[in-house]
């Protein structure tokens, strides 16, 4: 290698400028109009802003926080908050768990979350079997076939984890079954004796 | 009302729910016109996010109408058409205060870390989504803001996250004149990332992805070169080749836990759930910027540990930025872009879905089926 051709990274100066204004102008609707930072709003980080809209120093407390959960990070229930799916069953338990007892920096506040979530999501599966709109695996996937499920997929390397899918959503289905299977012989067969 | 609804992970209908109530004084109900699915809400659809509930309404992009206030609203009238911040936020607290709207701290009991947002489970606050025919905004008077006669409803609708945060990631890019920015991901966010970098001098810009149809249109609505990973042996070798074994100046990860690309990454987080997703954009981010470059992080992440190569970002003196996007704080300056034409959100969008084929929906962008780039949902399509 000459010394021409040794790349930027070794030695003083970029090789190879960038293009100029007038060829980004030319080539680049709106290019540089931002240049300045002070034409990007989030540029310093902190900005006091002059009216926010709100006209209140700390907001009316809206009803209903007690027994809310909350993180132990927090001094007290935020004094807006969302009601949308309040704790309850044995998720809730595990989920309340969670929220009293570990800080948002201890892994276990999490893995108790996820462990709640999957709790939820099975007694929430097993309740809609006596429904009359029982929960399935997947939803959506017969656009596989309306939206060309293998024509899209052609030649992407996320195919290859694509194929494992079936398994991991079906997977716990087929294993719940079996175990149910199983229990329901076994209860048979206990009751026949 | 109809809402879409969570069933669990990979499973998600429209059901038969009450319409959300008044439930602070600050409070409005708007009536959804358009909503959108977000790349985030997928992480929410694949079972990554923690206390995700059964029958939580996701969907933090929408825009609607005023149907409803409650007694202490100054600002919004009923009938308004309003488009609405991801973020839910007080406008009063330390950090709102200081125009960090995106980590408001009086709007979610369940963490400090986050902020709140609609439709995005109980770890930001367990407000449900505008994925639905009516939404709960609270502080009314200090998110919405009235869509101006001229503009777009599709760029209205984007402009409440996708687009907001790709212009906020290139911000935190802090570009100068000249720079070569890389941008992971050539989905809505990183679209919207290769264009602003432009508006703030960058020289080059490089985005890497994948997805024919989205490089395409990176190519064609960015005028971004482009990098197909599947076709390179290793895309960071490529990319120290093609900036002079410097690295980029700037490298904005548009991707977030979803990422391909590393099959172990993948295995471990999103299907297996072992870590707050895959962390291979962060890792590819870390690898290409060149020494005392920065990155910029808009991807979201859960909140489970990542295995991120943080000696390598120590070594290389990087400069790490990030936040969700305090959205609200972005859009005047964006307006003018989308008015002039410099920033053109609605062009990302491809498939627009009624409410009721919801389910169809996110499998098609989950999968990315159909080019699918930016799915739209409209409730009372019919």
């Amino acid at each position: 290698m000459t010394e021409p051709d040794i790349p930027s990274a070794y030695v003083r100066d970029r090789r190879t400028p960038p293009p100029s204004r007038e060829e980004l102008r030319a080539r680049i609707p709106g290019w540089g109009v931002d240049l300045d930072p002070a034409d990007r709003p989030s540029s310093p980080k902190l900005q006091y802003s002059a009216d926010t809209g709100a006209h209140w120093d700390f907001p009316d407390r809206q009803p209903g926080s007690a027994g809310r959960e909350r993180s132990v990070e927090h001094a007290f229930v935020t004094p807006v908050f969302g009601t949308a799916q309040p704790l309850h069953g044995p998720s809730g338990a595990i989920r309340r768990l969670a929220y009293e007892r570990f800080s948002e920096a201890r892994l276990a506040h999490w893995l108790l979350l996820v462990a709640g979530d999957r709790v939820d999501a099975w007694g929430s599966h097993l309740r809609s079997f006596g429904s009359t709109r029982p929960d399935v695996p997947a939803t959506g996937v017969h656009t596989e076939v309306s939206h060309g499920g293998l024509r899209s997929r052609a030649g992407r390397s996320d195919r290859r984890h694509h194929l494992v899918d079936p398994l991991l959503v079906a997977g716990p289905w087929v294993a719940g079954a079996g175990v149910g299977a199983v229990v329901v012989r076994r209860l048979a067969r206990a009751l026949r004796r | 009302m109809r809402a879409m609804t969570y069933r669990g992970p990979y499973k998600l209908r429209v059901e038969e729910k009450d319409r959300p109530r008044i439930e602070h004084p600050n409070d409005a109900i708007v009536r959804v016109t358009l909503a959108a699915i977000c790349g985030s809400d997928l992480h929410l659809y694949h079972g990554l996010m923690p206390d995700t509930r059964i029958g939580h309404t996701f969907g933090h992009e929408f825009i609607g109408v005023v149907d409803e206030v409650g007694p202490s609203v100054q600002h919004l009238q009923v009938g308004d058409r309003v488009m609405v911040p991801f973020n839910v936020f007080c406008g009063s607290c330390w950090f709102c205060a200081r125009g960090l709207y995106s980590n408001c701290h009086n709007v979610n009991p369940n963490a400090t870390a986050v902020g709140g947002i609609y439709g995005y489970s109980h770890t930001t606050g367990g407000y449900d989504g505008g994925q639905a025919e009516y939404v709960r905004v609270p502080f009314a008077d200090v998110g919405p803001v009235l869509i101006p006669e001229w503009m777009h409803d599709e760029d209205a609708v984007l402009l409440t996250d996708a687009a907001a945060t790709g212009y906020f990631g290139a911000q935190l890019g802090e570009i100068v004149e000249g720079d070569t920015v890389v941008v992971l991901g050539a989905g809505p966010v990183g679209l919207i990332a290769a264009q602003s970098s432009w508006l703030m001098g960058a020289g080059r810009v490089i985005v890497v992805d994948h997805l024919t149809e989205r490089l395409a249109k990176a190519r064609e609505m960015a005028h971004a070169e482009t990098l197909d990973y599947d076709e390179l042996d290793d895309v960071v070798v490529e990319l120290k080749q093609q900036t002079d074994f410097l690295g980029a100046d700037v490298v904005i990860d548009a991707v977030g836990a979803e990422a391909d690309g590393n099959a172990l990454q993948q295995f471990t987080g999103p299907k297996l759930k072992l870590q707050g997703g895959s962390a291979t954009a962060l890792n590819w981010a870390i690898d290409a910027a060149r020494k005392g470059g920065t990155i910029a992080v808009v991807g979201a992440y859960g909140p489970i540990p990542n295995a991120v190569k943080f000696g390598d970002a120590m070594n290389k003196g990087l400069t790490l930025r990030m936040n969700q996007t305090p959205v609200k704080r972005q859009w005047p300056r964006m307006f003018e872009h989308v008015r002039n034409g410099h920033l053109t959100p609605r062009q990302m969008v491809t498939h627009r879905f009624p409410l009721e084929d919801i389910a169809e929906a996110y499998h098609v962008f989950s999968a990315k089926l159909d080019g699918c780039i930016k799915p739209l949902v409209v409730p009372n399509a019919n």
